[in-house]
């Protein structure tokens, strides 16, 4: 309701803004920028100041909120612990809302419910007539401004570059956030588990015990073994994603006729679209009986039904669309001039392409798969249902093994307590994956940059 | 990948739009001059290129002897580039472009089903407008065509032909200290001369330069027309170019094309100082082009 009326407000601000500046173009003033510019400009003035008031009042409502019910409550209750306070309060603001609530008929709570209700209804409305002041003071202040010394057009294109501005902010703030929640879990997990033992111990075992009297449960931390079978997998996924990926995209851009190509990229592009979760039970239900079979044919004893070969496989056909349709566009980015060169002196197609074309595009082929390569070690469905959930260190690919990623998952699923070194590992486990594909991505990006410095 | 060989530019911009292309040429006439020479290397008889639908030649009679350099002239379009690349067979790497006529070096049809188009390239060299050395090191650019030829027998034999054509080239003495270099690194007018070097190195018989001059600057253009003067006496050279001082300096015979007909051939001092045709007057005196 609140944001309609901003929005009108907006729209009328803008409407008048751009006559009243029109009127004074008309009337002979020499205006620096055109009259709409002036109708933004008084837009903005309106919708920014009261939009930026709103979104702090909605931000720090809530602690206010908070902290005036809780001095409402008894001594007693006040002094509890963070945790159950936060269990009391939500009690409280169950009862305002009229949802289920743990202890009925609580007076004391009752209360303090009532003076939540209260509170919240005038800070709504305190927050709607000041919200609505911001924006009518800011439609005034920028139809004020409309004039010969305002350079509208230069204040509106300050005020896009400050949104773009916002927006990528947005996005590196995201990034900044997860990585320190990330690191500090991971933090407290080498609180409690040395990071030497889990960087470098061979056993990996993460059930601890709730009770001191249960079996079978080791607890320990050695993350060597899922690390080795993230790698196995993935170089079984490279072993298939990089030549086949390679071919096809020589192929599409060196020999395909513009007709085959039309229809050829987008369907290989298909592969990328395809859910990972059907992969993952393509992985899981056809191509790991089949390998087991395959295998057990000729000879082999002892194949699990979930092998880390399946899951490679699959993974590996998942990402040949990333080093086809990357490498594919930077083979096509090698000059034509080089391969008139080559042709020129009487190479052919295939020598060309081996001799010239792929040395030139070869630091973008290696980006593509640096790419491709931290794809699939953070690749998850398919490993959770095609690789097990045994952790082997093995470099045996019809053994089944285990990946950071399933481990993740298995940890993380269900009911669990999150100060247990049981789940936290979890968040240790993701902070290496997350530095192992950081520095992949920097490797690649840097490569690429070199790349583009090639021909000039 | 062929979108930015874009052939024929201006064809259609150039004419008004009551007559077509074809009845433009037809009003040309027959070829004034004497295409034909007495011992041709390469001869070019009755050839018609078509781009698609669209005919860029029509009907071209011309020889390139030995020991001789021929010019091409013409304003953009005319398609003297695109006679050029017939004469390696370069426009196979163009799918819609279609050749029609004789072509022959040393009478035999290079066109013709025997000719393997990898081993004419190599007897025709090809040194294009843009200097184009591959990112690699200089040594490497001018070692490439041996090596794929196979012309040498062993390391010792390639490192003379890489030095013996960076010296035919001119520019041994510039890049001897640093062979390992990439070729990338020299100037343009280096890099010109270091393509040029390269396609020595395969011992062609024939030179093609595709405006070989016209992303340098005029004192490297100097050093390249002065190679050109020297190459003559082991090669026959076609140079398709848009100076006419170039094509006055360097060539003993110049041809004059107009929206894919040759118009005018001759010696190139009758040609500049006495034209025969209205067009070719017109466009060496520079009132159009």
């Amino acid at each position: 309701m609140l944001l309609l009326i901003i929005f009108v407000l907006t729209s009328v601000a803008y409407v008048v803004g751009r006559s009243r500046a029109a009127t004074l173009r008309k009337n002979g003033e020499q205006l620096h920028s055109l009259p709409r510019y002036y109708g933004y400009m008084t837009a903005i003035c309106t919708a920014v100041p009261a939009l930026l008031l709103l979104a702090l009042w909605s931000a720090s409502e809530p602690t206010f909120l908070k902290h005036s019910t809780v001095k409402t409550l008894p001594a007693e209750v006040q002094s509890l612990p963070q945790g159950q306070l936060d269990l009391v309060l939500n009690d409280i603001k169950n009862i305002a809302t009229g949802g289920i609530t743990q202890t009925a008929d609580d007076p004391v709570r009752e209360a303090s419910a009532n003076h939540y209700n209260d509170r919240k209804n005038t800070s709504q409305l305190l927050k709607s007539f000041f919200v609505l002041v911001a924006s009518v003071l800011g439609a005034l202040y920028g139809l004020r401004k409309i004039g010969v010394q305002t350079r509208a057009r230069i204040f509106v294109e300050r005020a896009m570059m400050t949104v773009l501005i916002a927006c990528s902010c947005i996005a590196i703030f995201t990034t900044v956030g997860i990585v320190l929640s990330v690191l500090f879990e991971s933090l407290r997990f080498f609180n409690k588990v040395p990071f030497t033992e889990f960087a470098f111990g061979l056993h990996w075992s993460p059930q601890t015990s709730i009770r001191a009297d249960q079996v079978g449960s080791s607890g320990s931390f050695g993350a060597v073994p899922i690390f080795a079978g993230t790698l196995l997998i993935s170089a079984i996924a490279m072993l298939v994603a990089v030549p086949f990926g390679l071919m096809s995209a020589i192929y599409l851009a060196e020999y395909a006729s513009s007709n085959v190509r039309a229809w050829a990229k987008p369907l290989l592009e298909i592969l990328a679209g395809i859910p990972t979760v059907v992969y993952g039970f393509f992985a899981a239900l056809t191509v790991a009986p089949l390998v087991r079979d395959i295998f057990e044919g000729v000879g082999f004893e002892d194949v699990a039904s979930e092998s880390a070969l399946a899951a490679g496989l699959v993974m590996g056909i998942m990402i040949i669309p990333f080093v086809s349709s990357l490498s594919d566009d930077v083979i096509t980015a090698v000059p034509q001039a080089m391969r008139d060169g080559s042709l020129g002196l009487g190479a052919t197609k295939s020598e060309t392409i081996k001799r010239v074309v792929i040395p030139a595009a070869l630091p973008g082929i290696v980006g593509a798969i640096l790419l491709a390569v931290s794809r699939a070690i953070g690749e998850t469905m398919i490993v959770v249902m095609a690789a097990g959930l045994a952790a082997n260190l093995t470099i045996n690919p019809l053994e089944a093994v285990t990946t950071v990623t399933v481990q993740i998952v298995t940890l993380l699923t269900g009911d669990q307590a999150f100060d247990s070194p049981k789940t936290l590992v979890a968040f240790a486990l993701g902070l290496m994956l997350f530095v192992t594909t950081l520095i992949l991505n920097v490797i690649a990006l840097v490569v690429v940059r070199k790349y583009r410095e090639q021909y000039e | 990948m062929n979108e930015e060989v874009n052939p024929l530019p201006s064809l259609e911009q150039d004419q008004t739009s009551e007559q077509t292309i074809e009845e433009i040429v037809a009003s040309l006439g027959d070829t004034v001059g004497q295409p034909r020479v007495d011992d041709p290397k390469m001869s070019v008889s009755n050839v018609d290129v078509f781009y698609g639908k669209k005919q860029a030649i029509f009907g071209v009679d011309l020889d390139i002897a030995n020991n001789e350099v021929v010019s091409m002239i013409g304003p953009s379009g005319c398609g003297k580039s695109t006679l050029l690349r017939c004469l390696n067979r370069m426009n196979d790497t163009i799918p819609i472009c279609r050749v029609s006529g004789e072509l022959t070096l040393d009478g035999e049809d290079i066109y013709s089903k025997d000719t393997d188009p990898v081993l004419l390239r190599a007897r025709v060299g090809m040194v294009f407008q843009k200097p184009n050395p591959f990112p690699k090191s200089i040594y490497e650019n001018v070692a490439y065509g041996p090596r794929l030829h196979g012309l040498n027998r062993n390391k010792a034999d390639l490192d003379d032909i890489v030095v013996n054509s960076l010296k035919k080239a001119g520019i041994y003495n510039e890049v001897k200290n640093r062979l390992d270099e990439s070729g990338t690194s020299l100037s343009g007018g280096q890099q010109q001369r270091l393509c040029i070097a390269r396609t020595i190195a395969c011992s062609p018989e024939v030179i093609l330069m595709d405006e070989p001059c016209s992303a340098l600057d005029p004192i490297a253009t100097a050093k390249i027309e002065e190679l050109i003067d020297e190459l003559r006496e082991n090669y026959a050279i076609a140079i398709v170019t848009h100076s006419m001082q170039q094509a006055a300096r360097v060539s003993q015979r110049t041809a004059y094309f107009h929206l894919g007909k040759l118009v005018e051939v001759g010696d190139t001092d009758t040609i500049f100082t006495n034209p025969r045709h209205e067009l070719t007057e017109n466009y060496i005196t520079g009132r159009f082009g």
